[in-house]
């Protein structure tokens, strides 16, 4: 039997507010514990929310950037249920009339085809804070700085029919949001995190098959390879005559391996119902429209604006643009090096490989856009040769400085004095009389390759200063067979 | 309304309910579900229900950091805490796990 | 100096006949002798009291003194005071004190006016009768075998037992009006959103109201322009200024249109009750008035809406009370949900527990649409009854509660005959309105009160149409016996 997989995402994305959706608390990750929580978020006796302008004016953005009707009057609801992270044993949260309605992203697939991915709505809610699960006498502890930062969960139709197109739409998402500045975008620190609704049937069904849900992925692998796995599971138990039951499933990213939660059947009852604390929000026409007059660039259209001004591929320029801050680094990186193609090169080779080793995300990049440009300079103007400067940017990214003060600290300048150069060429040559009658007296089309050996030596001599453009130069003149 | 449906709904509401008091608990209830049950009398059709007295719609604040941090006046009035921390007994029920917002 | 209305002990304070200090000493004193009677208070403060009331003195004498400065006042222990103990009646907040202030004691402290301490209520505001307290039910000052009516009782209580000149309520249900009328003082329930609901502790947030208990309305309408004005911290506060209440009190009420309605004089109501309204009703004629039957044909259905939307919100609004963050948590709670159910379970009284289970099965999974949903139908339907009546009435009037104050224990074990209790006044809260009741006669010794329902934001009507009945009669004058 041919299996087709159906995938629908649920995201919720932090909001990059100062302040909480329904309090004056900072929102500032890393704080010591519950010194960002103030009496709303503690649900103290007789505090009342009141609800935070921004968090509105980014989830429209959100709203535009999908192309999505904008809800005019949006309610907030109570969903009831009992968790220590959740102070007033109630999330405050959107249910029938959320404030983005339906809209649509397009992924970019592998082999250059592109996909809709539609959006059934995305609704404001708030946080709950954190469960500490080590030990304290047989005790838990609760951090509540979290609880009330502000959320829209992004809920997509299902759609996908694959992990890759899960992933695609994951990473999209990502760099909307990012793109507007509505997130800060930090998975490893659970700013955007993937609920995944997964079924499979066969292949031409128009039903869908029971779905589980695998919740709280918070790396676009994770989202893979959870995907890979759950729907292998579900194939193999429907295949060995078992049904799939509606269910939460946990993923583990350390041991690569998942577990049930809870099955739906014994579900909680959330008994939603209009929040009295709160009016329903009314967003007046003009409010939006300034907000659309604002919007910052999206990604597709960044996309076609590196491959047009800066020449770049289709590829380059999507792997450049879906991320607002390491687009901002590449625009810098080329006005500080004058080399697109390079500063390309450079971002997507080194620069990529150390963050991820690394697990930093490129706003924290150690090297700035200026000092790579002068690195990537010295390259352009041979001070330095491709090699050397991968030497130069370890050190960079280790201890700092600029690439000319590293340079010439380390000596590491290409000896491109043609004097000097043709001394060691002389030397080695005088040194080599059998390599050199074999070159001489080879056949031309394999000389070539044995040029390496000289070019070997000379390097070996002069610690591998030797600018390799004139040395090739030089060497070729002086190995010239003598007598024709 | 059953005892066993009594039961329920103190597991929803998190409320112990004691043997001692279950069946008075139940009857009384009962009579209430009987008494709101007159409104099943009313003709609604087509009125839009109403949660708030007054047509007012929300304000919104700005987007500024008011409040500062004051978690040790708040710890003062918990039966448990330390490290900054709330304490609850070690939640051992999976769905605790989760512990975040769906 | 307790027989004073609060008129008359701020031109006694400006005229320098005793001081703040003097004054609070002689309530404190009151409360000291007498409250064991009534049992009207759970928390007296009489230290922050005489600093308070010498640093009013200090401010009469520098002459930057409010006009309500140094005047006493009780607090229903549902308003959140900063290191003070607040109860809300509860055993779950027996040791709770905030490091922060309701709104409404903020105002009155900027006023310069006096806590003398907290009142005494039903458990989180749900009762009609006191007797859900976990301090112990208030006796009222009139037949101490009898209920002072709730939830604030205390309130109610302590001033009809001139322990002090006024009191902060809240009114959810009726919970101001109600015991006002047993206990033969004036309580005004304002509009919905008039006074700010930050710090005063939640039972049904789409209802509550806080608002004043006093003996007479021209003190009510000195005190509710203390604690009336818009709250940013509250998202229901109504943006809108707070006129002088005293300015059209002395305005004449001839030609006032007065709406009776039908339904407020039907089977349940008590035959003494309703000879004392009859009686009102032609005191405002002889007063100028016109008196026009009216009809509020959903009357009937407010009391099943209310007890289907009060509970619900209630149920998620107490939902915080969970043994974790503050309040009282049970002793070795052997994991989270047994911390939960026990915490809440031996925390919670009775009837809030009750309350709590009805509300979840209104909103729960099937029967949402039924209960909530329809009570939210029937919520607009009461509204626009209302609305309908003030296009051609400029007041409605009626009975405060079906029949005076009962017996302890009269309806304890009958929540449905507990809840009838509430039938005159849930309305008002259904649809937002202002409601003020008044003493308007007795019953066998027992006080009656006569309710007077407003329009959006008409309190100072309201008090007009009070003030103008008490320089007509005397039943605001009229003291228990002993007091």
């Amino acid at each position: 039997m041919e299996w087709e997989t159906v995938i629908g995402l649920e995201v919720h994305i932090q909001l990059a507010t100062q302040s909480k959706i329904f309090s004056g608390a900072a929102t500032a990750f890393g704080a010591a514990p519950n010194t960002q929580a103030c009496a709303v978020d503690l649900a103290m006796p007789g505090t009342l929310p009141v609800a935070n302008e921004a968090a509105f004016r980014y989830a429209v953005m959100f709203g535009l950037a999908v192309d999505a009707e904008i809800a005019t009057t949006s309610v907030f609801e109570r969903k009831n249920y009992f968790y220590p992270d959740l102070p007033k044993g109630y999330q405050t949260t959107q249910l029938a009339k959320p404030i983005v309605g339906r809209g649509h992203v397009d992924v970019q697939l592998a082999g250059g085809d592109s996909k809709r991915i539609r959006i059934h709505h995305a609704h404001l809610e708030e946080d709950a804070g954190k469960s500490l699960h080590e030990d304290f006498h047989g005790m838990s502890g609760i951090d509540l700085n979290r609880a009330g930062t502000p959320l829209i969960e992004v809920v997509t139709e299902p759609d996908m029919r694959s992990a890759e197109e899960a992933v695609a739409c994951a990473r999209k998402l990502h760099s909307i949001a990012t793109s507007l500045g509505i997130c800060d975008g930090d998975m490893s620190q659970g700013s955007m995190r993937f609920d995944v609704n997964i079924s499979v049937r066969p292949r031409g069904d128009k039903t869908l098959g029971t779905r589980t849900e695998t919740k709280n992925l918070n790396s676009f692998r994770f989202i893979e390879e959870a995907i890979k796995l759950e729907v292998a599971r579900q194939i193999d138990l429907i295949e060995d005559g078992g049904r799939v039951v509606q269910e939460t499933r946990l993923y583990d990213g350390d041991s690569k391996t998942a577990r049930s939660m809870r099955s739906k059947e014994e579900a909680n009852d959330y008994r939603y119902f209009p929040c009295p604390d709160l009016l329903p929000v009314v967003l007046e026409a003009d409010y939006i429209d300034a907000i659309a007059k604002q919007l910052p660039e999206l990604p597709d259209a960044r996309q076609s604006r590196f491959v047009n001004e800066y020449g770049l591929s289709t590829y380059d320029a999507a792997a450049l643009s879906s991320d607002a801050a390491g687009a901002a680094f590449f625009e810098a990186l080329v006005a500080a090096c004058g080399d697109a193609k390079q500063a390309a090169n450079w971002l997507m080779g080194e620069v990529s490989a150390r963050l991820n080793a690394d697990e930093r995300h490129i706003k924290d990049s150690p090297v700035s856009a200026a000092q790579l440009g002068g690195l990537i300079a010295r390259v352009l103007d041979n001070t330095i040769s491709g090699k050397m400067a991968k030497q130069v940017f370890e050190v960079m990214w280790k201890d700092g400085g600029d690439a000319d003060t590293i340079i010439a600290n380390q000596g590491l300048q290409q000896v491109s004095d043609t004097a000097a150069l043709e001394a060691m060429v002389d030397a080695v040559i005088a040194d080599s009389a059998k390599q050199v009658d074999n070159y001489r007296n080879a056949d031309p089309a394999k000389r070539p390759k044995m040029l390496g050996y000289f070019v070997g030596q000379i390097m070996k001599a002069s610690k591998g200063q030797a600018n390799p453009q004139i040395l090739n130069k030089i060497l070729l003149k002086k190995l010239e067979p003598k007598n024709k | 309304m059953e005892r066993a449906d009594i039961e329920k709904l103190a597991e929803l509401a998190r409320i112990e309910i004691t043997d001692a008091t279950i069946d008075e608990v139940t009857r009384s209830i009962t009579e209430v579900l009987q008494l709101v049950d007159q409104l099943q009398t009313a003709d609604t059709q087509g009125v839009e229900p109403m949660a708030h007295p007054l047509d007012a719609v929300q304000r919104l604040r700005s987007d500024t950091v008011t409040e500062t941090d004051q978690h040790a006046a708040f710890q003062n009035l918990a039966p448990a805490a330390e490290a900054g921390l709330y304490l609850v007994p070690k939640v051992i029920d999976q769905s605790d796990l989760i512990g975040t917002v769906e | 100096m307790h027989d004073q209305t609060i008129a008359e002990l701020s031109r006694g304070l400006a005229d320098k006949a005793f001081s703040c200090e003097e004054l609070t000493r002689h309530y404190l004193e009151r409360i000291q002798r007498l409250d064991t009677a009534y049992n009207s208070f759970i928390s007296v403060t009489a230290d922050a009291a005489l600093a308070r009331a010498r640093a009013a003195d200090a401010e009469r004498a520098a002459g930057t003194a409010a006009p309500l400065c140094g005047i006493p006042i009780a607090h229903k222990d549902i308003f959140c005071t900063r290191g003070q103990r607040t109860s809300c009646g509860s055993k779950m907040l027996d040791n709770f004190v905030p490091p922060y202030n309701a709104k409404v004691i903020d105002n009155f402290d900027n006023a310069g006016c006096v806590s003398l301490g907290k009142t005494n209520m039903d458990e989180f505001a749900m009762g009609s009768s006191n007797e859900n307290s976990f301090y112990g039910p208030v006796k009222n000052p009139w037949a101490t075998d009898s209920v002072p009516g709730g939830s604030s009782g205390g309130s109610a209580a302590c001033v009809a037992a001139r322990l002090a000149p006024a009191a902060t309520a809240t009114d959810t249900g009726g919970s101001i009006r109600q015991p006002a009328s047993h206990c033969g003082v004036t309580g005004l329930k304002p509009t919905y959103g008039r006074v700010s609901r930050w710090g005063m502790i939640a039972f049904a947030s789409s209802l509550d109201q806080g608002g004043i208990i006093t003996r007479t309305a021209e003190d009510a309408a000195l005190l509710l322009a203390v604690m009336a004005g818009f709250d940013a911290r509250d998202s229901t506060s109504v943006e809108r200024p707070v006129p002088d209440y005293t300015e059209h009190l002395s305005d004449s009420i001839e030609g006032l249109k007065i709406g009776v309605p039908a339904e407020y004089f039907g089977a349940g109501l008590d035959a003494g009750v309703g000879a004392a309204v009859e009686a009102a009703i032609e005191q405002y004629e002889a007063l100028g008035a016109q008196i026009k039957t009216i009809s509020l044909p959903h009357s009937n259905l407010a009391v099943p809406a209310y007890y289907v939307i009060a509970p619900a919100e209630c149920s998620a609004n107490l939902s915080r009370f969970d043994g974790v963050r503050y309040g009282y948590r049970c002793d070795n709670p052997k994991d989270l949900a047994d911390l939960y159910k026990r915490s809440r379970g031996e925390g919670f009284g009775a009837e809030v527990k009750r309350r709590i289970l009805v509300g979840t099965y209104a909103l729960s999974a099937g029967y949402y649409d039924a209960y909530y949903n329809k009570a939210q139908q029937v919520r607009r339907l009461i509204k626009q009854d209302f609305v309908t009546a003030f296009t051609e009435v400029d007041v409605v009037l009626g009975p405060t509660a079906p029949a005076p104050a009962f017996r302890f224990g009269a309806k304890s074990d009958d929540p449905v005959a507990m809840y009838l209790e509430d039938i005159y006044t849930t309305p008002v809260n259904l649809a937002g309105l202002p409601g003020l009741s008044l003493p308007c006669g007795q019953v066998a010794g027992k006080p009656v009160g006569l309710q007077l329902i407003g329009n959006y934001f008409e309190e100072a009507r309201l008090l007009n149409i009070a003030h103008q009945f008490q320089l007509a009669t005397g039943h605001h004058l009229q003291a228990p016996q002993g007091i």
